[in-house]
């Protein structure tokens, strides 16, 4: 996901106010959006976790399938259960390869007589071509909005901050969706994000999404949170961002997200499999896979990101696996990572060192999240 | 004060140089979590490797700006690399070095170079 030359990024519908607000605007998936406000990555962090940030991740897309069969026809792509998802509720799932490896992760949210899904930026034009060509022939129309924003507003005051906009949002429960008033506008609201921390995200009408984001950003409770800071949220509440901890290439199963995969959909379930890559997945189910997603804990100061090099001993050694994702974790107060690691170095407490600038440095393995989760079940 | 193309700053105390970052620098780094200083005694040579700093974003190296000996280096930005962020060209120096050659420092830029190399 290399950044892009600024004249050839897209903007969504809350730049100006992005650059009223003073962020530092980058290259992200295509679109200029804000790295980072005047509070900065850290208080911007903190701000999240101790009261509530407001994100922009209009970005991403927002993409409705309807029509006949839906949830059967769906589940010929992703390894979730749609079709015992409830009305009103929303899933995390992903589309898988026919190697069993995994092209994007998204949300899945049952709105009655529609599925409305929720891609990543990067890959959401990959991601409806696949829809489309899977389901239109079945007589499903795949429908990516460019008239909706999306923005979360996410940590510990979210709930009583929106309630005074909209009172019922104080009886959602996590995952739950819901149409709701906001701002005089007909927003889709879910009990979701990707910090760890409770909130909401909201879908709104471009026409609306600027006052509305001005109106919660009245709050002395709410900051604007860039993508720095999501960054490292999510990173400590041990979620995995695509394209750097899952690819093409990874499995589910190595990725640690089998809990994603209802009981209906696994080996002995009633729908067993049926998306493409299966057997992969089946079978790594079953005996295990070669490597894991594991949390990593480096001792010392030292950051360990992306791509730095992990070995199961100080000198000479194997080279085990490496780190995905990695950097300070402001509410660990220290450095936090996650990475692949060899099934057998993967167990909580195994000590392995991690290259940094021709040295090796220790880290342990961690149980993931390495921030305990704020969701209102 | 005098200041690189690096936006290391360089005050002479005496006959040692001190040397930090800019504010400037601070500012486009972003808040500093991890800095790893060298050791008492090191003998460098100009645009060697001496400092790391690893901000929120990115790790950035800080190259000797000049020959010498480092003789002393500041132990309590090590334990709060956030003291970079509040007084880059203050408390938060990195390092001192003994310098053979002063005359070195004549060509850098002052501070009104400085400004307007960064502006």
């Amino acid at each position: 996901m290399a950044d892009d030359e600024p004249n050839e990024l897209k903007t969504t519908v809350l730049n100006e106010l992005h650059h009223a607000r003073g962020a530092k605007m980058v290259g992200f998936a295509g679109y200029e959006m804000p790295v980072q406000y005047k509070l900065g990555v850290l208080k911007e962090h903190l701000q999240t976790r101790t009261q509530a940030g407001l994100f922009d991740v209009s970005h991403m897309g927002q993409v409705i399938l309807r029509g006949p069969n839906l949830a059967e026809a769906l589940e010929r792509l992703v390894p979730v259960d749609v079709a015992g998802l409830a009305e009103g509720r929303q899933r995390y799932a992903f589309f898988t390869n026919d190697a069993g490896g995994i092209e994007d992760d998204l949300m899945i949210a049952n709105r009655g007589d529609h599925l409305f899904v929720v891609v990543n930026a990067a890959c959401k034009e990959a991601d409806v071509a696949r829809m489309r060509a899977a389901l239109e022939p079945g007589g499903i129309t795949v429908k990516l909005l460019e008239n909706r924003a999306l923005v979360a507003l996410q940590g510990p005051a979210a709930e009583d901050v929106l309630a005074e906009h909209c009172p019922a949002v104080r009886d959602m429960r996590f995952m739950d969706v819901e149409t709701l008033p906001i701002a005089g506008a007909e927003c889709w609201v879910s009990r979701s994000g990707y910090t760890g921390e409770d909130g909401f995200e909201i879908s709104v009408p471009n026409v609306a999404a600027v006052d509305l984001v001005k109106s919660l950003l009245t709050d002395a409770r709410v900051e604007p949170i860039g993508l720095g800071a999501r960054d490292s949220l999510r990173l400590e509440a041990g979620l995995c961002l695509y394209g750097q901890d899952l690819d093409p290439g990874t499995s589910p199963v190595e990725a640690g997200l089998t809990w994603a995969i209802q009981k209906v959909r696994r080996a002995d379930g009633a729908r067993a499999g049926g998306y493409p890559g299966a057997d992969r997945v089946q079978r790594e189910m079953a005996d295990g896979p070669a490597r894991k997603r594991v949390g990593l804990r480096p001792e010392g100061r030292a950051p360990m990101r992306a791509g730095v090099v992990l070995y199961d001993a100080e000198e000479g050694g194997a080279e085990v696996g490496a780190v995905t994702s990695g950097g300070f974790g402001p509410s660990v107060e220290g450095p936090v990572a996650m990475g692949y690691v060899s099934a057998g170095c993967a167990a909580e407490g195994t000590a392995l060192w991690g290259e940094l600038r021709g040295k090796r440095v220790p880290v342990r393995v961690a149980k993931l999240p390495f921030v305990p989760a704020g969701f209102k079940r | 004060m005098k200041f690189t193309e690096e936006h290391e700053w360089l005050l002479v105390e005496g006959d040692l140089v001190v040397v930090g970052i800019t504010n400037h620098a601070a500012e486009q780094l972003g808040d500093i979590v991890f800095v790893e200083l060298p050791e008492e005694g090191r003998e460098v040579t100009k645009d060697e490797e001496v400092v790391v700093i690893e901000s929120v974003k990115a790790a950035s190296d800080i190259l000797a700006p000049l020959d010498g000996e480092i003789v002393e280096v500041n132990e309590p930005i090590v334990e709060e690399p956030g003291k970079i962020n509040e007084d880059p060209e203050g408390d938060a120096w990195f390092f001192k070095m003994k310098v053979e050659d002063l005359s070195a420092l004549d060509d850098m830029m002052d501070e009104k170079a400085y400004k307007d190399f960064i502006s």
